[in-house]
């Protein structure tokens, strides 16, 4: 399928001053597609040239059309000297590569350049015409779309999921060339960046046609990461899960599909939410894995994780019986596969699945969390056609996740990701998901409806069945304390779940969630090579080991007993590892209440030592009884009788119906019982396991009208109004090298993240009630002493009371018998009828506003949060609106610019159809909303448009006159943020969904005056309509009350 | 440990109103942190000291990001680097724009040269407006003199264009760039109980009937509008106000002029006697302020001459407001019964003006 690519330079406004005698330019443009060039006239003396040039024409054939960018670059002409190169803009040409994405790219795009950042704006229009033509041993996959979104895209469906696709391509690092001795900064960095991009489409353009092969038309869950190795290469790798989507195509067949548009992002009722345990091997190459069981010094009553490959401390005990298990699993596992020759038979070779929400229907039971690491050598790549290395260190990896996922009783891996983490020539790879059943249905050909209904029927406890164990009781991979389900009786459960999921949007919750976090750091001798490698993954399974018991520790802490979403990064530097663990905590109805934590000294017999750990003792039972008032977990209380026995009595009435003032009494009095059954015990013997103890007691419980989570949305929260913020926060910390232990190290970088937190409650605070969702930390250490922490999350406002009218009956209704507070029984029917009555004149009115008000430019959100800022700035933006509109009409300039504004960002189809009218001419820039989310609360997706995959460098060479550190990536954060903006918007969008930045990697050279940083951010372009808007074009649909996702196991029932 | 770098970015960039008050108020950080805290912030939300330090560092970078734009505001509009809702942009610029009363006194009138730069650490100590502000006021006011300076149109039209102020606002800056043009005299001590409103009010006045703009000769072709100039007073009309004099010159006129008045006033003005007494003393005062012009010196001292000639005069003889408003309706319109005056146009649009803005001015 050779193509035309066809680009069109219309303008350029506010270009930098070239000529300093002038104070103007002499702009033209250079467009590059592969190695043919176009050039524009010379516009002279402006800074807004009009060019308004040809159609440039390139023909060129699908391959090139995937892997290659369009390069836009603008000069400054001069007569005498070299041309002066102003910027540049590179716009990647794949979404116009597949039909139903967009059609044309035009808008206006920064200029970028790598040295001063953004410098004008251009104003670009692109269009592809495909041939088609039946080449049959084509390398090219036009046609796959791509999605970073690791669920069903909301308006396609799944019809089969194929699985999992991955491919790394390598090349020589441009930064690393013997040439780039002898360039420019900006000519390495260019080139760096022209390369990744190449690299990028050509990756793209690989997984594809595996797809292809597979019979599958489009990657969900796609995750492509840069691997900078320095001297020995750049590796760009990606995952993802190839599947068969079929498009929703009239919004009417689409509604019934989801039950109410607004929790499009989670039809899936049938997410596996719980794994527990965890379980996770390391290996190097120079260090052989040994197994062993670790001692534990605490008796931990939930699944412990079992480590291969580490060697406790107290003893160096040589694989225990568990190891052999292990073995004969994995060796088992690899027969099963019916003895396929190919080791790197690329179908279903790994049945790992990049999504973390699913369809219905599409898992059983989910065992736990299993995750592999694996400390590797760098060596230079020598033939980069040949990655033959790189593959083979994944594909170990891969293997020993899939034997850990057989262990656990589970053929599946879901909600699966890698990651690696370098300094100097040392890489540790990781990878983890969470081992699961899937119903196999699913995975082939064949009628998913029926397939659909079938399942759900026969999982008529819903909230539960992904709970219940998937692995043999009798042969348990691990000691694990099981109980009968505490929803449906029938089956076992653990006490405890980890995985790294989602929530599965019919699980039954009891209150609500938490961000929890695990953070670590051990100090590491310096060391070369072989030793260093050795070090790392010596020091590896006590990382992993503290970061499980300090999650479990404060997952108790809470009153909870699963974490979701879980991600366990480990970070190398010159002299230090770090862990950071971040994961949701939440309390699942079907699982047993968790135990309290007691504090159990070593000397018993010194009197104020006995004192002191009582106090201690206090302190944390104080603490949890807090968190379950906070986090409102009140989960029905179940005699200790009734354990065990298959069919419980409803719960008495009278126990349940206690005043809120007497509840705490009643909790400690339930962690006592429990605290005979199955203890958590700490034991104080040294100072570390003191601080440790501490450390649960510091973390700060974020501001009253503040929640965190670090999954999609937060289990408890239904109603979420329409305003977010997305943002990335960024911090770097020195730390004073002298004398550093492994103890100040912690607190340190405890802090750290804490502050971290605090600043963004802060920040935030004219959001309240809000929520902060899809926290994502990433630690890195750029040099010996320096930690940085990169966070990206979005805050998202609610509903408080709306919220917690759902919860409720949420909770009564999926348990029957819900336990609810007299107090709130008496006051929620009261509520309830004050607020529906006023509620339901008014949303209508309130939306029409809104739309109204998106009509003139103004985003929903803003007119939301424009309340607060008083009538003055409403009378502002009226002036401004005034004056434009005047200004409009007295100057004739203007009216040129208009229309090409208007040119510029064409809305989508969808968006045109469903507005009553176009954006006002005079609205300046188009608002293009961001977040990690797979949704945009209050508003439905219409369109992907494809994929964003962005990535950047910026240095400088006159740090101080930018602001320092923090004014250079200030600056460049938010010039990446313009630009990924500028592109949805060229693209016809208005949001981008599914967000990320996969890396910030700064470096800084204070003595020089210089710093460098490289982003790479991706995301999935689209068009959305407010559910507001959609009503007064579809009147038959039904009211769109913000209830995101998490009703789903509402209307199920 | 130490924060090498803290940073926070928003896709919807944050604006703290507070903090933007304090930045513009031209407090460092450190001055601003502590004002928050005396505010009350930390209790009310649980925050630390450095929580708040890292805030406003933030949001002053921010601002700093923001100032290069905020020099021309059509910028901050179409600029793709910052997403900042229409209303926040409309509180940027507004704010931005804003001046102290204090300062503008001080400066109204003068030159806004590098010589008045240079006093602004005086007016700073004077005023209690940290030097910062004062520069930026300053800046902004030079900008802003800079931009329209030249321009055709509307003074207020083209300023509200070019900065997106606010009516109320631009109105204001019209002014200033109206007096520094003119560079009247404010400053002097009998001039001081004036407030910049009234002498915004006066050159209001001064651009709608005294400027070339004013003559509005061709207002349907813009292009054509060669002389609608509105930051300078007409020449010719200055000129031709020589033809004024013969009012109190000739002294035939004077006195039918006075006797006109009086026999209208008679029994309705409070302080008739002294109206009477003083009638040559005052007319004689505005006929010469009117005569004077000519002279760009004298231009600067219009409003000394007004308070000195007119104003003082009647306050010291306490007269109400209202009299003063019936004695100058008065005063001009029997000018039109005085037959051999020929100059009747003329007349009108000098006293048109002056009468506005002496009754603008005639207060304590």
């Amino acid at each position: 399928m050779p193509g035309k690519l066809k680009v069109k330079i219309v303008a350029g406004r506010h270009l930098p001053v070239m000529d300093r005698a002038s104070d103007l330019t002499d702009a033209f443009v250079e467009v590059k597609f592969g190695n043919t060039t176009f050039k524009t006239d010379v516009y002279l003396k402006s800074l807004n040239p009009q060019w308004n040039s040809e159609w440039f024409k390139f023909e060129v054939d699908d391959e090139d059309l995937q892997d290659e960018p369009l390069q836009i670059t603008v000069l400054d002409h001069d007569t005498y000297s070299a041309n002066d190169a102003i910027g540049k803009v590179y716009i990647d040409i794949d979404p116009l590569l597949y039909s139903e994405a967009a059609t044309v790219i035009s808008g206006w795009f920064p200029i970028y350049d790598t040295i001063h950042g953004i410098r004008g704006e251009i104003n670009v229009v692109v269009k592809v015409d495909l041939f088609n033509d039946l080449n049959r041993f084509r390398q090219s996959s036009c046609g796959v779309k791509f999605f970073c979104t690791t669920s069903i895209p909301k308006c396609y469906r799944a019809i089969i999921i194929h699985g999992f696709v991955e491919e790394l391509v390598v090349n020589e690092d441009p930064e690393y060339q013997w040439i780039d001795r002898i360039r420019t900064p900006r000519a390495s960095n260019e080139a760096r960046q022209r390369l990744i991009s190449l690299m990028s489409g050509e990756l793209q353009r690989k997984i594809g046609l595996k797809v292809l092969e597979m019979r599958g038309n489009a990657v969900v869950g796609y995750l492509q990461c840069f691997d900078l190795e320095g001297e020995s290469g750049l590796v760009v790798r990606a995952i993802g899960t190839a599947c068969t989507l079929d498009k929703l195509s009239s919004p009417a067949a689409f509604l019934p599909a989801c039950n109410s548009p607004s929790k499009e992002m989670k039809e899936s009722p049938l997410v596996h939410p719980p794994s527990h345990g965890c379980r996770s091997t390391h290996n190097s190459p120079i260090h052989t894995a040994t197994g062993s069981r670790l001692t534990q010094n605490f008796s931990v009553s939930v699944p412990t994780l079992i480590y291969t490959g580490m060697g406790s401390g107290s003893a160096g005990k040589e694989g225990g019986p568990f190891k052999a298990l292990l073995r004969q699993q994995t060796q088992s596992a690899l027969e099963q596969r019916g003895g396929s020759p190919h080791r790197f038979c690329r179908r279903r070779e790994f049945p790992f699945f990049t999504l973390t929400a699913f369809p219905p229907g599409f898992l059983v039971h989910v065992g736990g969390v299993v995750s592999a690491r694996s400390v590797k050598l760098l060596d230079r790549i020598h033939n980069p056609d040949e990655p033959e290395t790189r593959d083979a260190w994944w594909a170990e990896i891969r293997q020993e996740i899939k034997s850990h996922a057989k262990a656990l009783g589970c053929h599946a891996v879901v909600g699966y990701s890698e990651s690696t983490s370098i300094c100097e020539e040392v890489c540790i790879l990781s990878a983890s998901g969470t081992a699961a059943v899937l119903n196999p249905r699913f995975l082939q050909d064949g009628s998913v409806e029926g397939c659909l209904e079938q399942r759900l029927e026969e999982n008529l406890p819903v909230g539960c069945g992904f709970c219940h164990i998937p692995y043999d009781e009798l042969n348990m991979p691990f000691p694990a304390h099981l109980t009968y389900c505490y929803n449906c009786r029938k089956q076992k459960v653990p006490d405890v779940l980890f995985t790294t999921i989602d929530l599965p949007t019919d699980a039954t919750v009891i209150g609500k969630g938490c961000l929890i976090q695990a953070r670590l750091c051990r100090l590491k001798k310096k060391a070369q090579a072989e030793a260093n490698a050795t070090a790392i993954s010596n020091l590896l399974p006590f990382m992993e080991y503290e970061v499980h018991t300090q999650l479990m520790n404060k997952l108790k802490l809470k009153g909870m007993n699963a974490l979701f979403g879980l991600r366990i990064q480990i970070t190398v530097g010159e002299n230090m590892l770090m862990g950071l663990a971040s994961a949701t905590g939440v309390y699942l109805a079907a699982l047993p209440t968790p135990g309290g934590i007691q504090i159990a000294g070593k000397t018993p017999n010194d009197g104020s030592y006995e004192q002191h750990i009582s106090h201690m003792q206090k302190k944390i039972n104080d603490t949890i009884a807090k968190n379950k008032e906070l986090y409102e977990i009140n989960p029905p209380e179940i005699s200790e009788e009734i354990i065990g026995s298959p069919i419980p009595e409803p719960r008495q009435r009278s126990r349940l119906l206690r005043s809120q003032s007497e509840s705490s009494d009643e909790v400690t009095e339930l962690d006592l019982s429990h605290g005979k059954k199955d203890a958590f015990v700490l034991e104080i013997d040294d100072t570390d396991a003191m601080e440790d103890v501490h450390s649960l007691l510091t973390d700060v419980p974020p501001p009253s009208g503040f929640y965190s989570c670090n999954t999609e949305i937060m289990p408890g929260i239904n109603n979420w109004t329409s305003e977010i913020q997305m943002f990335t926060s960024v911090r770097v910390i020195r730390l004073s090298s002298l004398n550093l232990t492994n103890q100040a190290l912690n607190k340190n970088f405890n802090d750290l993240c804490e502050n971290l937190l605090k600043s963004l409650y802060f920040k935030l605070r004219s959001m309240i009630p809000c929520c902060l969702c899809h926290v994502n930390f990433t630690v890195s250490l750029p040099e010996d002493e320096l930690i940085q922490v990169t966070v990206t999350a979005v805050a998202i406002t609610f509903d408080k009371n709306q919220a917690l009218q759902t919860t409720k009956t949420h909770v009564e209704k999926s348990l029957q018998r819900a336990s609810t507070d007299n107090e709130e029984l008496l006051q929620f029917p009261l509520e309830l009828c004050s607020d529906s009555l006023p509620s339901h004149p008014f949303p209508p009115a309130k939306e029409h506003l809104e739309s109204a008000s998106s009509n003139s430019g103004i985003p929903a959100a803003q007119r939301a949060t424009s309340v607060d800022y008083s009538s003055f700035a409403d009378r502002c933006s009226n002036w401004i609106e005034l004056i434009k509109l005047k200004a409009q009409t007295i100057r004739r300039g203007s009216i040129k610019t208009t229309v090409t504004v208007e040119k510029a960002s064409p809305m989508g189809e969808g968006n045109f159809r469903n507005r009553s009218a176009p954006p006002c001419a005079n609205s300046t820039v188009g608002v293009v909303k961001m977040t990690p989310l797979s949704f945009i609360p209050g508003a439905k997706i219409t369109k992907y448009l494809g994929i964003i995959n962005m990535f950047f460098i910026r240095e400088t060479t006159s740090l101080r006159e930018e602001g320092g550190v923090s004014g250079f990536l200030h600056a460049f954060i938010a010039e990446v943020f313009a630009m990924v903006r500028a592109h949805v918007a060229a693209l016809g969008g208005n949001a981008v969904v599914s967000y990320i930045m996969k890396q910030c990697v700064f470096m800084e050279n204070p003595n020089k005056n210089q710093a460098q940083c490289l982003i790479n951010v991706s995301g999935d372009a689209v068009v959305f309509v407010r559910e507001s808007e959609l009503e007064v074009v579809s009147a038959q649909q039904p009211t769109a009350n913000c209830q995101p996702s998490c009703t789903g196991g509402e209307v199920t029932t | 440990m130490t924060s090498e770098l803290d940073i926070f970015v928003g896709n919807t960039t944050l604006i703290d109103e507070d903090v933007y008050r304090l930045w513009l108020d031209g407090y460092s950080v450190s001055d601003a942190v502590s004002l928050r805290v005396r505010s009350g912030i930390l209790e009310q939300t649980g925050a630390t000291a450095a929580v708040l330090q890292s805030d406003t560092m933030d949001h002053y970078r921010t601002f700093h990001m923001l100032e290069r734009l905020l020099h021309a505001p059509p910028k901050l509009l179409h600029q793709l680097i910052f997403q900042i809702p229409p209303s926040r942009q409309a509180l940027l610029i507004e704010r931005y724009y804003a001046f102290d009363e204090a300062f503008v006194r001080e400066v109204l009138g003068k030159k806004l040269s590098k010589g008045t730069k240079k006093d602004l650490d005086d007016i700073s100590t004077k005023t209690g407006i940290t030097l910062k502000s004062c520069r930026r006021q300053f800046d902004n006011f030079k900008r802003v003199f800079k931009v329209v300076e030249e321009m055709r149109g509307s003074l207020v039209d083209n300023i509200q264009q070019h900065f997106l102020l606010s009516d109320r606002l631009a109105r204001d800056y019209a002014a200033i760039v109206f007096f520094a043009n003119n560079r009247f005299e404010t400053g002097k001590k009998k001039l001081q109980y004036l407030s910049l409103g009234d002498f915004a009010f006066c050159a209001e006045l001064m651009i709608q009937n005294w400027t070339l703009g004013a003559v509005g000769e061709a207002p349907t072709d813009p292009d054509s509008q060669v002389d609608d100039m509105d930051v300078d007073l007409d020449k010719e009309f200055l000129q031709d106000l020589k033809e004024l004099k013969m009012l109190v010159a000739d002294k035939d006129l004077l006195d039918l002029h006075k006797s006109l008045v009086c026999t209208a006033l008679r029994g309705k003005l409070g302080v008739f006697s002294e109206m009477e007494a003083n009638f040559k003393n005052l007319s004689r005062g505005l006929v010469n302020v009117a005569a004077k012009l000519t002279h760009n010196k004298d231009v600067r001292d219009l409003f000394v001459d007004l308070v000195e000639k007119f104003v003082e005069p009647c306050r010291s003889d306490h007269w109400p407001l209202n009299d003063v408003r019936l004695f100058l309706n008065q005063y001009s319109a029997s000018v039109h019964s005085l037959d051999g005056f020929r100059h009747q146009a003329l007349w009108d649009r000098y006293m048109g003006t002056l009468r506005g803005c002496l009754l603008r001015l005639y207060h304590d």
